[in-house]
């Protein structure tokens, strides 16, 4: 290789392999619908492979942003997930808002969502599908590592925005496995 | 029989890189210049599309000149959390089976029909043989 080849454009190597994982992600999605012909049930798994994700994304994340302070409330919970937990992950910020008056129960609203960037949800499929579903099987089992146990589903989902609602259910006890001090 | 119809793990998750290869690298081969020669097509496959793809350039690139190529990664994107040795090889295998499919979707729509399979000796050093098929 002595010639160097020339670059119209500089390849920017980390966009494209965050297409390399939307790709991927639409292709998941794209055979679980083919597998299991019901959209309900194509939510049902994507959540649960978020879930699985989640578990082990919770460490990751805290192993890597050292600056994340104990959360004492739900507001500093939204406000991690929000900031840097998306931010690391997809390489958008979402907007917290629509609080309820117990201070148990947000929004996370994505103005643009990366997983969905190059989709168009068929209009047949529009009404059951929730594409990003994953999304909220990871926000969940990532809390439950933090010994939260929330809810979590979406409200609403265009191709560029997305809305997930967060509710806080309680807090997991530690529980110590018997025999293991 | 439905498991008749769609194939085994390994064969679906090639099949779902095949697809996401052959969109892959229209993007990023787009603004390049046109590659004529086969080895032209291999080069860009080992530089451009793997940095792009997998985050580094592969290591080696081998051929015979008679359609067989061997690339070889030394650390392999999707191996880097195993832990190295020779402890995993087997368990590695099925994790390689979606790259393949990147693989050889990428050089189909390059305008090379080829088969791609993949094997380890050390994680996570890994070799992709190519081999081409003729045009009848």
């Amino acid at each position: 290789m002595s010639k160097q080849t020339k670059f119209p454009m500089g390849i920017d190597s980390k966009k494209i392999s965050g297409e390399l994982f939307t790709l991927t992600y639409g292709a998941l999605v794209a055979e679980l619908l083919r597998d299991l012909e019901s959209p309900l049930a194509v939510n049902r798994q994507l959540d649960k492979m978020g879930y699985n994700i989640g578990l082990r994304l919770a460490d990751d994340l805290l192993a890597k942003n050292s600056q994340i302070q104990r959360c004492t409330d739900m507001h500093q919970v939204a406000d991690v997930l929000a900031k840097v937990a998306l931010r690391s992950y997809l390489g958008v910020t979402a907007q917290v808002s629509n609080w309820n008056a117990r201070n148990d129960e947000f929004s996370l609203v994505l103005e643009s969502n990366p997983l969905a960037e190059f989709v168009e949800v068929p209009p047949e499929l529009a009404q059951d599908l929730r594409y990003s579903q994953i999304l909220c099987g990871t926000i969940r089992g990532a809390l439950e590592m933090m010994h939260m146990e929330v809810q979590t589903f979406i409200v609403q989902e265009h191709s560029q925005s997305v809305e997930i609602r967060v509710k806080f259910i309680r807090i997991l006890e530690e529980s110590v496995p018997p025999g293991d001090d | 029989k439905q498991l008749f119809i769609q194939g085994n793990a390994e064969t679906r998750l090639e099949a779902l890189g095949y697809r996401i290869g052959f969109v892959l690298v229209e993007k990023i081969a787009k603004d390049l210049p046109r590659l004529i020669t086969e080895l032209e097509r291999m080069k860009f496959l080992c530089k451009e599309f793997w940095t792009a793809v997998f985050g580094r350039q592969v290591d080696n690139l081998r051929t015979n000149h008679q359609g067989i190529y061997v690339v070889q990664d030394n650390k392999f994107f999707i191996l880097t959390s195993f832990p190295e040795g020779k402890q995993y090889v087997e368990e590695s295998a099925i994790y390689l089976a979606f790259p393949c499919g990147i693989i050889r979707g990428a050089l189909y729509n390059l305008g090379i029909t080829s088969l791609v399979t993949s094997s380890v000796e050390n994680v996570p050093a890994v070799k992709f043989h190519v081999h081409m098929q003729q045009k009848s």
